[in-house]
């Protein structure tokens, strides 16, 4: 389809600095999987509704499916690629393994990002905070028991 | 979506004459229009971005009045301490809407221009809907009728409003200043949105080229609440199973020392503000709601907050 529209979007993705002419209607989500192959962040509702395109924009979750990359001048985006060091495993990796927090796995990506915003920002205190503050991200397989201990125990990791 | 030209305004003036022109929408957080734009509910030719106008963000306190700017991401406002102390029921509101994500995109100043819609406006088939397709009819009316408004609907249109942070600024009597090439104007909180019965192809009264530029709230309301009827304790709307409602109950002093009490009873309507007086005056108990015919009178449903507004009540003396 030909480029009706284009715009120049400066940006970091996973500390690596990009310029990029793009069509104006391109989201941020379709950037990464698409344009960088970048393929953690899932498409599951492409409206904001299921949470597994979450990443990070300026350490601060976000829905990938929901912002244009034209929005993106300036800033920096981590996706669970980028979480950790080559080799390295964050804690909320850790804790999601230790807890069998994930069946399919489709999820996973976008819990795990969503947990490192959630944790950030002082809202994983106990459960019923925890199942409140995570809940726009859906888990089909219904691993939320899991994933709820899980954030509980990385956010109880990070502090020690 | 249909192509788009993107710019950013440097300043309210320019958003103001980009976006006066046919075919040019504001951008402010895009949980709105993005969505509609990949629906194909708007196919703007032109999205002009507020975001890099400076200080549209910013939320302030002069003397008893709060300041708060519009495109202020609905988490940074609850958190603010200002809105905390001064207008807990806001900083509640703020957390039972969307999600944690996607309130880091949201604005204060887009959630309440958000449209009122139902699963038929959103429909990729066109249904008779009179809000996409002004004169169409209503397919809601005598459709699948789940959640939809029980004040202040018609035959025209009953969707329902889905602003939770819009319905507890109404209950502040809110204030929001706007610019526009004529000048600008101060909107009630109470007036923002259009009742069916005056317009039904409307959302709200703001005009092409009108921009709200603050969002301002006098008085304070220490001990205030929002209460949120859903299904679950998750990511959810306002649901209406039987009868529902999201309350904002306040009681605060004003300058002269008085103290008031008011009860909000909304999403009941489309238009939240309008749809359930405020005031002295009672709301009626859940189950003496009148109900459309058909619908039961009495019924069950949950009443949620988030759990540290209900402890934090549970504190708090008479």
């Amino acid at each position: 389809m030909p480029l009706v529209h284009n715009v120049r979007t400066r940006l970091t993705v996973n500390r690596e600095e990009m310029s990029v002419e793009h069509d104006t209607r391109l989201t941020l989500l379709d950037f990464l999987r698409e344009h960088q192959d970048l393929t953690g962040a899932k498409k599951g509702c492409n409206r904001g509704e299921c949470g597994t395109c979450t990443v990070l924009v300026d350490g601060r979750r976000v829905n990938g499916c929901m912002i244009l990359l034209a929005d993106l001048d300036g800033a920096e985006v981590t996706t669970v690629e980028g979480l950790a060091p080559q080799g390295a495993l964050h804690p909320v990796q850790h804790a999601f393994i230790d807890n069998d927090a994930f069946q399919c796995g489709f999820c996973t990506p976008g819990q795990i990002m969503s947990a490192v915003g959630c944790i950030a920002e002082g809202h994983a205190g106990d459960n019923a905070e925890i199942r409140e503050w995570m809940s726009g991200n859906i888990c089909r397989c219904s691993a939320y028991p899991q994933i709820a201990a899980a954030v509980a125990q990385a956010a109880k990791d990070m502090r020690s | 979506m249909i192509p788009f030209a993107y710019e950013r305004a440097a300043t309210v003036g320019e958003a103001v004459d980009r976006t006066g022109a046919p075919g040019s929408v504001l951008l402010a957080g895009g949980t709105e229009l993005v969505n509609w734009m990949r629906l194909g509910v708007v196919g703007p030719s032109s999205v002009v971005d507020l975001k890099a106008v400076p200080g549209l963000a910013d939320i302030t306190a002069d003397g008893g009045t709060v300041h708060i700017g519009p495109l202020a991401k609905l988490n940074d406002v609850a958190a603010h301490p200002l809105v905390a102390e001064r207008m807990p029921v806001l900083t509640q509101a703020i957390h039972l809407a969307a999600s944690g994500q996607l309130r880091y995109l949201a604005t204060i100043g887009g959630n309440p221009l958000q449209s009122t819609r139902c699963p038929y406006f959103r429909s990729e088939t066109p249904t008779p809907c009179n809000k996409r397709r002004p004169g169409s009819g209503c397919a809601a009316r005598h459709g699948i009728t789940d959640n939809q408004a029980i004040f202040g609907w018609t035959d025209d249109c009953i969707a329902v409003h889905p602003s939770d942070p819009g319905t507890a600024l109404v209950a502040f009597d809110a204030v929001y200043t706007t610019r526009s090439a004529g000048g600008g104007r101060r909107i009630a909180a109470r007036d923002l949105d259009t009742l069916p019965a005056e317009d039904p192809a409307a959302h709200n009264i703001l005009r092409p080229g009108e921009v709200i530029t603050d969002i301002e709230i006098t008085g304070t309301a220490a001990r205030s609440s929002y209460l949120k009827v859903r299904p679950r304790t998750s990511y959810e709307y306002a649901r209406l199973p039987w009868r529902s409602c999201s309350i904002s109950r306040t009681r605060w002093s004003d300058g002269r020392g008085s103290r008031s009490a008011r009860w909000r009873c909304d999403r009941g309507g489309s238009t939240p503000p309008r749809s359930c007086s405020s005031g002295t005056a009672s709301v009626p108990p859940l189950h003496s709601v009148p109900s459309r015919p058909g619908l039961p009178r009495r019924g069950r449903c949950r009443a949620t907050t988030t759990r540290s507004s209900w402890l934090a009540m549970r504190s708090r003396g008479p």
